[in-house]
């Protein structure tokens, strides 16, 4: 929502919001790279903590410089941020320190005595992550016993009286068949549905092709988003269907390094938590400027807030609403970043993909891999939470 | 234009206070508020508006507010407009009741 005596010579907010800002809307902060799951699509190539991550002290030093920036909430994830030994107290020290946090989950830490823990702290929102309506197809993706773990934590989130869970739900080719039963199950926990966009990042540029939403579906998945609007959240993750014709709700633009950006388990800080690549890279909280220097004064930040050229896409008459879409998509599909998004709504993306070596050789690889080894047979599907780049509901509702 | 809405003028005569769970945040552009309460996020495109804000706590009225930033008569109805729409989100509350509210000890205030 935005306030201001109407006046038709202000430019509009997401304009201002290219500048970037004094300090992020809308960060992830990773908490660490263990995973108890192996989930094949992962944004973060997570499972294994890595030796190097944040200690207790370090991250509360994070959430002090947050509390002095006046970042209002932080978005946590992981990996599995809930396995982290000191999660509780960090969770803690953030919400007495005036930072709200939105965490996301798989739901394996979420006891009824956890459960409690969360409903008892009015600064604390969580997500659980689910990419399937039915065990057969959220496990064949997050592995075995995950759609239980899922269930089991809403249940227990729900009887702790727990208000304003969210459900969220990566958007694949499997399950946008089932949307109307996520609404159902999120309806059934007295939960909120959050749908968000499967990108080609860590894990997930090796499952993309086959999992992304044909044609179809996406055209679908934008009907059921404008039938449903603000009931149900995106991350706006989905703005560049836009192009179909009415723009979604939410803030159509690309946040990375401008309103959005991602503090990873060991203090990297990279433009947006679907962009985890040295490209993307922009300092590290350790650095003598702490996380306030990396946001205000990084080169790669500073070149993200420059204004963009559009590319191939200037010449597009859905450019104001679409931007060419999504940066990460584009990067690590092996695109140029001033052209179409991969999924273009008007096909120009699928032409530039067909053209790509058939060999995948041309396509970055992420710099940065704490998957698991694989000791088991590949029948095994392995996950971690997929982590939204943006938790969007003070943005719901919002329209430039 | 939200000029026409019923109100805003009243509104301007009364004594306002940002709710105890904003928290305001200045910007190039203007400000931010965030409600911890609603979690609602709310963008002010224009310094002056901000400016007035600010002054709120202090001013027997909004419309005193809005005399200490030197808004010309003519402009008050947009700016009343604003305060009532900050008004109707809870990010504004009449400064009379902002001792009610409870902050559950969080700190979050
Ligand atoms: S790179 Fe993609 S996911 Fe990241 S902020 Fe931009 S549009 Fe969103
Ligand atoms: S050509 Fe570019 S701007 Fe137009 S719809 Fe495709 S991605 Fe969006």
């Amino acid at each position: 929502m935005t306030t201001a005596p109407a006046d038709a010579r202000q430019p509009r907010l997401t304009e201002l919001f290219e500048a970037g800002l004094d300090a992020p809307i809308c960060l992830t902060w990773e908490l660490t790279y263990a995973c108890n799951l192996a989930c094949a699509h992962c944004l973060s190539s997570s499972g294994r903590r890595d030796p190097r991550e944040l200690t207790t002290a370090e991250a509360k030093a994070v959430i002090d410089e947050l509390e002095a920036m006046q970042v209002f909430y932080v978005n946590i994830g992981g990996g599995e941020p809930t396995v982290r030994p000191d999660f509780w107290e960090l969770l803690d020290y953030a919400t007495a320190h005036h930072v709200g946090v939105k965490f996301s989950t798989n739901g394996v830490r979420i006891t009824p005595d956890t459960a409690r823990r969360i409903a008892a702290n009015d600064y604390v929102d969580v997500q659980v992550s689910l990419d399937g309506a039915t065990p057969e197809v959220n496990d064949a993706l997050r592995g075995p016993g995950s759609y239980a773990t899922a269930l089991r934590a809403l249940t227990h989130l729900a009887e702790a009286g727990m208000r304003g869970v969210k459900l969220s739900v990566v958007c694949t080719r499997h399950n946008i068949p089932q949307v109307d039963d996520f609404k159902a199950l999120a309806d059934r926990f007295g939960a909120q549905l959050r749908l968000t966009r499967l990108r080609p990042s860590g894990r997930g540029a090796d499952v993309w092709d086959e999992l992304r939403p044909t044609a179809g579906q996406q055209r679908e998945l934008y009907a059921w988003l404008l039938d449903h609007g603000d009931s149900v959240l995106t991350g706006d993750s989905f703005f560049h269907l836009s192009a179909y014709g009415r723009s979604l709700p939410g803030l159509n633009l690309c946040g990375a390094g401008r309103v959005v950006c991602l503090i990873d388990p060991v203090g990297d800080v990279y433009a947006c938590p679907f962009a985890i690549h040295d490209e993307f890279l922009a300092g590290n909280v350790r650095d003598a400027g702490g996380f306030t220097g990396v946001w205000r004064a990084s080169p790669l930040f500073q070149r993200l807030r420059a204004p963009q050229t559009g590319g191939a896409c200037r010449s597009c008459g859905f450019y104001d609403s679409c931007k060419g879409g999504c940066m990460a998509a584009k990067f690590f599909t092996g695109l140029p970043l001033d052209g179409p998004d991969p999924e273009c709504v008007r096909g120009f993306g699928e032409e530039l993909l067909a053209r790509r070596a058939t060999d995948g050789t041309d396509r970055p690889r992420p710099s940065v891999d704490h998957s698991r080894p694989v000791l088991v047979p590949l029948t095994r599907r392995p996950p971690a939470p997929p982590v939204s780049a943006c938790d969007e509901s003070p943005l719901s509702g919002f329209r430039p | 234009m939200p000029t026409d809405r019923p109100g805003p003028r009243a509104d301007l005569d009364r004594a306002w206070v940002l709710h105890p769970q904003v928290s305001l945040r200045p910007e190039p552009f203007g400000a931010l508020l965030y409600h911890f309460g609603t979690r609602r996020l709310t963008f002010l495109k224009d310094p002056r508006l901000v400016e007035i804000v600010r002054r709120l706590p202090e001013a027997p009225s909004a419309r005193a507010a809005c005399a200490d930033c030197r808004i010309p008569d003519a402009e008050l109805p947009r700016f009343g407009a604003a305060l009532a729409s900050l008004a109707e989100s809870a990010m504004l509350v009449e400064r009379a009741q902002s001792g009610r509210h409870d902050l559950k000890g969080s700190g979050l205030a």
